[in-house]
């Protein structure tokens, strides 16, 4: 197989508050030989909250990022729902409307870059199962996940709007059903659990603003992954990790409910099964202690 | 299309049903049919109601995507009947499919719910043109098709309430105005003719205004005319800063503490944004903090993370930037 090569774009709390998000990612890598360029130039993607503020300059700065993927001509891989939402909806709002791509490189010009928006952009997820392939991952496990129920928690910005999801990824996930984690679960060897709380908001984007709303989301998702025996959860943003993971206080006080799990990345559950150890994975970052291993 | 093409298949339903006036608790009745790929999800209601059961009861009217009264949730989904095809759902959600109100705590009997806390939310937020009109024009009050395009199809909205009884902002905080709401609101305030000074205000309001979304996009994979109400709400976000009437609260500063963080590092600070924006009330933070700072979690601001060509991203700051605060 063709040596996969991307060009990571690391967003933030890879690089501050999930430090295990970024260790665990370049195991993962190396485990599965993909050669990863870090975009070291790059700037926050505005998490969705610059967007509210500032659009137009918004645009500028996700459209540089993207311009120094196309610089070494390579797919943007994201480790973050929301960057990769912030990412690929500046690209498709760029390359259906040339009147905006236009003014965004009339900035762009000025540091002698253009975004001409011949790089994809796609979530690590799904280049993993996309592009690498779920059956290699199976061949390739060595300690499989064979004891432990895991709950999915995909996360929003991944998965809505699905318009987008459709443009960057080559299996079309289903917002109401979706099934990539489930799958990637099962390929490494433990058992998926269903429940409703899945596919729903872990509250992350509101913890400041509207603390309750936020609390009362994440306290649902815990026990509804609780109720089904979990015995952890695992999902691919950062994002909902912080909120699951740190937030377990708050959450149990808004529902009334005392609720705590361990919360993995999608990449920490995939080298497990790989057979990294625990500190390649930096599972001593996580606040929820990780006491399974 | 041919005949030849229309397939069966067998699904089951679990249909809620609850009477107000009869039922202390609401109850599921299961119902087997034979779906072809030609029906709509507005049919099975209707074969329930003439095969099955005739005091079943729910609310369509035009049949035709217009009227707004058939939503209801397939499998939890909000989803209009009328237009939603079976065959969709079936391929979504399998044979077992789940039928329910929008929202089973406001229903009334069985798919008929109380929509009162819609039409409320609808009505606080101005959902009319406001302006000073000539009762007996010269001429014609034209609106060129540029200044039109502003409304970004929010004048599409049916008030199905798909949206809103999809959101879980709504359903937490019971203050939180909804994405239809927004949509209406976003409507009147992006048209030019408009000149009504209190509606952005309101809908910037905390608890009840456009910082409570939790950006989940429920909203703009629900809606059934496509409009993208969370769309609408960053529009409203946005014009807030714009006509300077965001207030300065905890919500704004968020957002604007991208910027400044950005404009020092390329990247977010963390704890820089969280200071920025809670003010003296970051020490409600602290407890996490602690916790997370055990863990390696926490970078200390001398070892904030830098972008490499930090000031390439300074230059664009200052160039593209359009907003002020
Ligand atoms: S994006 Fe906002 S308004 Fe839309 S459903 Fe989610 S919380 Fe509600
Ligand atoms: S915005 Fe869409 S989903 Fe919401 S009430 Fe209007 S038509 Fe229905
Ligand atoms: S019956 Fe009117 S919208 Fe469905």
């Amino acid at each position: 197989m063709k040596k996969l090569k991307y060009a990571l774009f690391t967003g933030c709390t890879a690089k501050q508050s999930t430090p295990e998000q970024m260790m665990s990612t370049m195991a993962v890598a190396r485990k599965l030989n993909i050669e990863m360029i870090e975009l070291t130039e790059a700037s926050c993607c505005g998490a969705s909250h610059l967007q509210d503020y500032d659009d137009f300059l918004s645009l500028v700065l996700n459209a540089r990022n993207i311009a120094y993927a196309e610089k070494h001509g390579l797919t943007m891989v994201t480790i973050c729902n929301t960057c990769q939402l912030n990412t690929a909806m500046t690209k498709h709002r760029l390359d259906n409307n040339a009147e905006l791509k236009a003014k965004v490189n009339e900035k762009l010009a000025e540091i002698g870059l253009e975004y001409k928006g011949t790089s994809n952009v796609i979530h690590f997820l799904y280049a993993i199962i996309d592009d690498f392939g779920l059956d290699k991952i199976k061949e390739m496990v060595v300690k499989p996940l064979s004891q432990f129920n895991i709950a999915p928690f995909y996360g929003c910005h991944n998965i809505r709007p699905s318009e987008l999801h459709d443009e960057s990824h080559k299996q079309k996930e289903n917002p109401y059903n979706p099934t990539s984690l489930d799958d990637l679960i099962i390929a490494c060897g433990g058992k998926n659990v269903d429940y409703e709380e899945k596919n729903k908001c872990c509250g992350f984007h509101v913890e400041l603003q509207a603390p309750h709303t936020a609390a009362v989301l994440t306290g649902t998702a815990i026990a509804g992954a609780t109720d089904q025996n979990a015995d952890m959860m695992v999902t691919p943003c950062p994002l909902c990790h912080l909120k699951l993971d740190t937030q377990t206080k708050s959450a149990s006080e808004a529902i009334g409910r005392e609720v705590s799990l361990p919360v993995l990345h999608m990449q920490q559950m995939v080298g497990l099964a790989l057979g990294c150890t625990p500190a390649e994975l930096g599972l001593k970052h996580h606040v929820t202690e990780v006491n399974f291993i | 299309m041919s005949t030849n093409s229309i397939t069966t298949q067998k699904v089951n339903f679990k249909v809620f049903r609850f009477n107000a006036d009869e039922d202390y608790l609401p109850y599921y009745e299961n119902y087997t049919m034979d779906i072809t790929s030609e029906e709509v999800v507005l049919d099975v209601l209707n074969r329930i109601k003439w095969d099955h059961d005739g005091s079943f009861s729910y609310r369509r009217s035009c049949r035709h995507g217009i009227c707004g009264a058939c939503a209801i949730k397939v499998n939890g989904r909000s989803t209009l009947a009328c237009k939603e095809s079976m065959t969709t759902m079936i391929e979504y959600f399998g044979n077992e499919i789940t039928l329910e109100p929008l929202s089973t705590k406001r229903a009334v009997k069985d798919m008929i719910i109380d929509k009162a806390d819609f039409w409320d939310k609808h009505a606080s937020v101005t959902p009319y043109l406001v302006a000073d009109i000539d009762e007996c024009p010269s001429c014609e009050n034209l609106v060129s098709p540029h200044d039109a395009e502003e409304l970004n199809e929010a004048d599409l909205c049916i008030q199905c309430g798909a949206c809103h009884y999809a959101c879980p902002a709504v359903e937490i905080n019971s203050d939180f105005f909804g994405p239809a709401a927004f949509v209406a609101a976003y409507r009147f305030e992006s048209d030019v003719r408009d000149s009504d000074a209190e509606r952005l205000i309101n809908v910037n309001e905390e608890r009840q205004g456009v910082w409570d979304c939790v950006k989940c996009y429920e909203c703009a994979e629900v809606c059934p005319k496509d409009i993208n109400p969370i769309d609408k709400i960053t529009k409203l976000h946005q014009m807030a800063f714009k006509r300077g009437v965001a207030k300065n609260n905890v919500a704004t500063r968020h957002a604007v503490g991208f910027l400044h963080s950005i404009k020092k590092h390329g990247m977010l600070d963390e704890g820089g944004l969280v200071l920025y924006s809670e003010g003296v009330h970051i020490v409600k933070h602290i407890p996490v903090a602690l916790a997370m700072f055990k863990k390696g979690k926490i970078v200390l601001p001398w070892n904030m993370p830098k972008s490499d060509k930090l000031d390439e991203i300074q230059k664009l700051i200052k160039s593209s930037s359009t907003v002020k605060f």
